[in-house]
């Protein structure tokens, strides 16, 4: 089955009120196409789950800038101060969880798992909001997983199948974000015939991924780039 | 003193990148930490970690020659060292909490004598998420900080007990600030070395918590 869609067709999946997982780190690896279609289309009151808040204008910042998220699973916000400044004003409801511990929870929810076993946090995060558990004699928290409605990730390419591979380091939350999804959509820089991957160098097999679509490219400015 | 002043931040990087040794895997926090990269000897080979998913990250590319998609945790562009590898954020934190990490060099908000580091949250300010550091603190073999001694209002970073909520207990091994290097041994803070041109006399005076002075306190070099 040919599973590239175009924008408009994708576009049809999303609803307000939606908890949409996306992959990327710094908005390095966030799928700038598909989040312009989120904004076109007044996608709004979504949740999301990702690493980060991006920056003000890069990746899901945009989003969250536009006002168009109530709430963000994420590790940190540090990188985009209108989430922290909607935070504070009680706009913005914000869930943190470290950040290899969310990412877990992610792959979780991706492998068909309830949930993880961890000792990371025990000394640190409030443990009247965990559940705890004991192994062995020794006392662990248990984080349920995350899975979300959809799920919009960025690859380098796909082939007809969804068949992803990543690209450097902005492979870093893709492939457990594509497999947590109820629905999977992959934004990537090309497409080629089924055939057209090496089955080995193949990181998320196609079953996870519900549509592709060609990237527009990448279509804002890197923090660094101003800074150089 | 402002940590602002890029000579201060270098000579800071540089004496905390002596602490990384031949063979290690280390991981770097944003900012000064990072810096420490650029004082490791060209002929070590060293492993450096970034939780995005790299392992082998390198120097810093050509102006020009940047990829958008080769960035380390802190979004700036890097380059790939021979023998480097990606992978998925979770192989990446996979590494961290097994406790393959030689060494994280980290910031802090505060210490304290007990090498509790505080490093994420300033309750009602600024609360940008804690990322990666409980991880880094609470799993890699050795945590070392660099800061500054003293706050913005002139009060010690390095605390008798943190106010601060906190990262990881007992963590820190050793704490490099603009004015001295300072081990965590056995719950006690040992002064080591003064940063020129303070005497340990300054640096006694100006860290709340109890400091022993060692037999032999050196100047960084």
């Amino acid at each position: 089955m040919n599973k590239t869609a175009n924008l408009d067709q994708v576009i049809t999946h999303f609803r307000d009120g939606m908890t949409i997982m996306f992959g990327g780190f710094g908005g390095v690896g966030s799928p700038p196409s598909l989040i312009d279609a989120i904004l076109e289309a007044n996608i709004k009151d979504m949740t999301l789950i990702g690493n980060d808040a991006g920056f003000p204008q890069i990746g899901v910042g945009r989003l969250i800038t536009e006002g168009r998220v109530k709430k963000i699973i994420a590790s940190h916000i540090g990188s985009n101060p209108i989430a922290g400044q909607k935070m504070q004003a009680g706009t913005l409801d914000v869930l943190f969880y470290p950040q290899g511990i969310l990412a877990e929870k992610i792959r979780a929810g991706g492998m068909g798992l309830a949930g993880i076993v961890t000792d990371v946090g025990m000394d640190s995060l409030n443990l009247d909001e965990k559940q705890l558990v004991q192994l062995d004699g020794k006392k662990y928290i248990l984080e349920p997983a995350l899975t979300a409605d959809i799920a919009i990730v960025n690859a380098l390419k796909a082939d007809e199948a969804g068949n992803l591979i990543f690209d450097k380091s902005a492979r870093n939350t893709n492939p457990i974000v594509a497999m947590a999804g109820d629905w999977t959509i992959a934004e990537v820089e090309e497409i080629v015939p089924v055939g057209g991957l090496h089955p080995e160098e193949i990181v998320t097999p196609g079953v996870f991924v519900n549509q592709i679509v060609q990237s527009k490219g990448v279509n804002w400015t890197w923090a660094w780039e101003t800074s150089i | 003193m402002g940590m602002g002043d890029i000579d201060l931040r270098h000579r800071i990087a540089k004496r905390a990148a002596q602490e990384i040794e031949d063979g290690m895997i280390v991981n770097l926090g944003i900012g000064i930490p990072t810096l420490a990269a650029d004082y490791i000897p060209a002929h070590y080979e060293v492993w450096l970690h970034a939780e995005n998913g790299i392992m082998g990250a390198g120097a810093s590319p050509a102006r020009g020659e940047e990829d958008p998609n080769l960035c380390n945790a802190g979004g700036f562009p890097i380059t790939l060292t021979k023998g480097g590898s990606y992978m998925d954020s979770t192989t990446a934190f996979g590494i961290i909490r097994k406790g393959m990490l030689d060494m994280t060099i980290l910031g802090a908000l505060e210490v304290s004598s007990h090498g509790d580091l505080a490093n994420w949250i300033v309750p009602g300010k600024r609360v940008p998420g804690m990322g990666g550091a409980i991880e880094l603190a609470q799993k890699a073999k050795k945590v070392v900080v660099v800061m500054s001694h003293l706050d913005k209002h002139g009060q010690s970073k390095i605390k008798a007990a943190c106010t601060l909520p906190l990262t990881a207990k007992s963590c820190v091994d050793l704490i490099i600030t603009d004015m001295a290097v300072i081990e965590v041994k056995s719950q006690l803070l040992i002064l080591r070395e003064v940063m020129p041109p303070f005497q340990p006399e300054d640096v006694m005076r100006a860290t709340e918590a109890p400091l022993i002075l060692a037999p032999d306190v050196k100047s960084v070099v």
